[in-house]
């Protein structure tokens, strides 16, 4: 089913949650809105659900309006980030609840709940655990359960709020390797909610970064990453050092004082030497090196006092030889130039 | 000074509880079974019972349903005039139960607001089994929504929206969903109301008008023995209370135990063991 909304707004008293948010996602996608908090995506994923209604604007589905529809009507898998599991039923009862609340005359039955439970139990791979309740469950055990839950009652689409947000980091990284996988097999459309950019880039087929109410841009992890719209963008996916320059035959020049435009360079597209290279390097003091870890993290201050983080593989590294305390000089092999008034 | 700090507990009790509740039973049978059993048989002490059982009867179920919606609403829902909703719940519980019986005759009493009318449509309120049963709802309001309250303003909303999302109805997902989640705070929150529906004495006291066999309840056929010189005939009236009471309390610590017992089970699983 694919899922559109349009221009939709949502105000909690003051506040403005969303401020004229439209967004396609198209049959069988698995969609990440990324977002710093009280960004207004998990508002945005509640108003999709029906679990909070738009002040204004539309919510289709497969170019249905359903925006007066209730969540009960929707037909839409949620998955809590708290989980939300039925604490006083069984993993059992819990992934059964969906078939046994319909209503009598669409009301599967005994046997085909308990064929549907025993299938969905088996993909996530807790068949043992039929007995249990919640509270005997880890945490990632708990979030598949929720996620089988959701199944059970064939949704039309999948969404899932901060699935992973409750977890350590190494069961995280399963989990979210294991959804990816669900999803190729299973092919619902789905969105789920993040902060975390790794997870966003990850996982899905295509990116929403919100800020502050609204979309800043869409578009595959690739082009979010590696060519984003908007200065939020870029400094949110990834590391990033911000500058004042300007751009003059294909190089771009850093300044000290904040005029020109705004200059972001990945850590890892800065160039250090010993020596003075291409005209557009300028000095630094490196001050702290980690050297833990695939790639090698330098900290450096600038003459003028701004810290610039650098990132180097451990080949480069040996070759360089760098301590702490030395002068250096640095100069960006790629950066992304943003006029002030933000446009790219 | 441990050892005195708890002689002094374990004397301080069995003066001021223990002793009272002995005393009872011991009175109660002093002049053997067959006259207990006989002061619990006779008419005006039969009716009493029943009277008593009648009022608890309807206020219970009434104050359970009224409990159970009214803490639902405050605890679920947003809405102007919620904290004048909580103090209106509360008022029972501060204002004297002689007044709450007062404020009844001042309504339906022959010369209250609601008097002569009622007189002109031939309706007993005053003096009647419809006044005690009355005054006892007023006195026990209280209770089962506010056991229920706490509960349910600490499990927020998140079960019943994923009820919702799957499908459930509002009545589905209360019966399924919310009211397990409560049912031992609820079953407390009853068993109070009932203690108190059953033993309540000053609101009914004024409501009554001590007519024997007829409107006189437990608590205040009690008071009608004693001062008719018939302590023994009283106390065994009183151990049913007192037995009444004696339940409640194991009740309440199953309930406990087992509100505990969930406590546990939750705090234990919100340590997140990783796999």
């Amino acid at each position: 089913m694919s899922i559109s909304v349009r221009n939709i707004r949502k105000n909690f008293g003051r506040f403005t949650a969303l401020d004229d948010v439209s967004l396609e996602i198209p049959a069988g996608q698995l969609v990440a809105l990324l977002g710093p908090s009280g960004s207004g995506k998990t508002t945005l994923l509640r108003i999709i659900a029906g679990l909070e209604f738009p002040d204004c604007g539309a919510v289709q589905f497969d170019g249905t309006d359903i925006t007066d529809r209730t969540a009960r009507e929707r037909r839409v898998g949620f998955v809590f980030q708290h989980y939300a599991l039925f604490r006083h039923m069984t993993v059992f009862e819990n992934i059964a609840f969906g078939l046994r609340v319909r209503p009598r005359e669409f009301r599967p039955s005994k046997e085909y709940v308990r064929a549907k439970v025993n299938e969905l139990l088996r993909l996530i791979q807790l068949q043992n655990q039929a007995n249990r309740y919640p509270s005997q469950l880890s945490g990632g055990q708990r979030q598949r359960v929720a996620l089988a839950r959701a199944l059970a009652v064939e949704p039309g689409v999948l969404l899932l709020d901060e699935p992973f947000g409750s977890l350590d980091a190494k069961v995280r990284l399963e989990l979210r390797r294991w959804l990816r996988q669900l999803h190729d097999e299973v092919h619902i459309t789905s969105v789920f909610v993040t902060h975390d950019q790794d997870e966003a880039l990850e996982v899905s087929d295509r990116v929403a970064v919100m800020n502050e109410g609204r979309i800043e841009q869409v578009g595959t992890p690739d082009e979010v990453y590696n060519q984003p719209a908007t200065p939020f963008v870029y400094n949110f996916l990834g590391n990033v050092n911000l500058f004042h320059g300007r751009v003059d035959h294909d190089r771009t020049y850093i300044h000290e004082a904040p005029t020109g435009d705004l200059v972001f360079v990945r850590p890892h597209l800065l160039d250090i030497a010993r020596h003075p290279g291409p005209p557009n390097s300028f000095r630094a003091t490196t001050r702290h090196i980690n050297a833990a870890g695939p790639l090698v993290k330098i900290e450096a201050v600038t003459d003028w006092g701004a810290p610039v983080h650098v990132e180097m593989s451990q080949e480069r590294f040996r070759t360089l030889r760098l301590a702490t305390g030395e002068i250096v000089f640095i100069s960006p092999k790629e950066a992304a130039v943003f006029q002030k008034n933000g446009a790219a | 000074m441990r050892w005195l700090l708890t002689a002094v507990a374990v004397i301080f009790l069995g003066a001021f509880l223990l002793l009272p509740l002995g005393i009872v039973f011991g009175t109660a049978f002093q002049k053997g079974l067959s006259f207990y059993v006989a002061s619990l048989r006779e008419p005006d002490a039969l009716a009493a019972i029943r009277l008593t059982l009648l009022a608890a009867g309807i206020a219970v179920p009434l104050n359970l349903v009224f409990g159970v919606a009214a803490a639902w609403l405050i605890g679920k829902f947003e809405f102007i005039g919620k904290s004048v909703l909580i103090t209106l719940i509360d008022l029972p519980f501060s204002v004297s139960p002689v007044v709450s019986g007062l404020v009844y005759v001042l309504l339906f009493g022959m010369q209250g607001l609601l008097g002569p009318w009622l007189m002109a449509h031939n309706i007993r309120i005053m003096f009647a089994a419809p006044g005690i049963v009355l005054a006892t709802i007023f006195v026990t309001f209280p209770f089962v929504a506010r056991e229920l309250l706490p509960m349910i303003q600490a499990q927020g909303n998140d079960e019943e929206e994923a009820a919702l999302t799957l499908g459930a109805g509002g009545w589905q997902t209360f019966f399924r969903v919310t009211l397990p989640n409560v049912k031992w705070a609820l079953l407390y929150g009853v068993i109070l109301c009932n203690a108190r529906a059953m033993g309540e004495f000053g609101a009914v006291s004024v409501v009554s008008g001590h007519i024997r066999g007829l409107t006189n309840t437990m608590p205040l056929h009690i008071e009608v023995l004693y001062n008719d010189y018939q302590i023994v005939a009283a106390f065994a009236v009183a151990s049913l209370l007192a037995l009444l009471a004696l339940l409640t309390l194991v009740v309440k610590s199953i309930v406990e135990w087992n509100a505990r017992r969930q406590l546990a089970q939750q705090a234990a699983a919100s340590e997140e063991p990783t796999r």
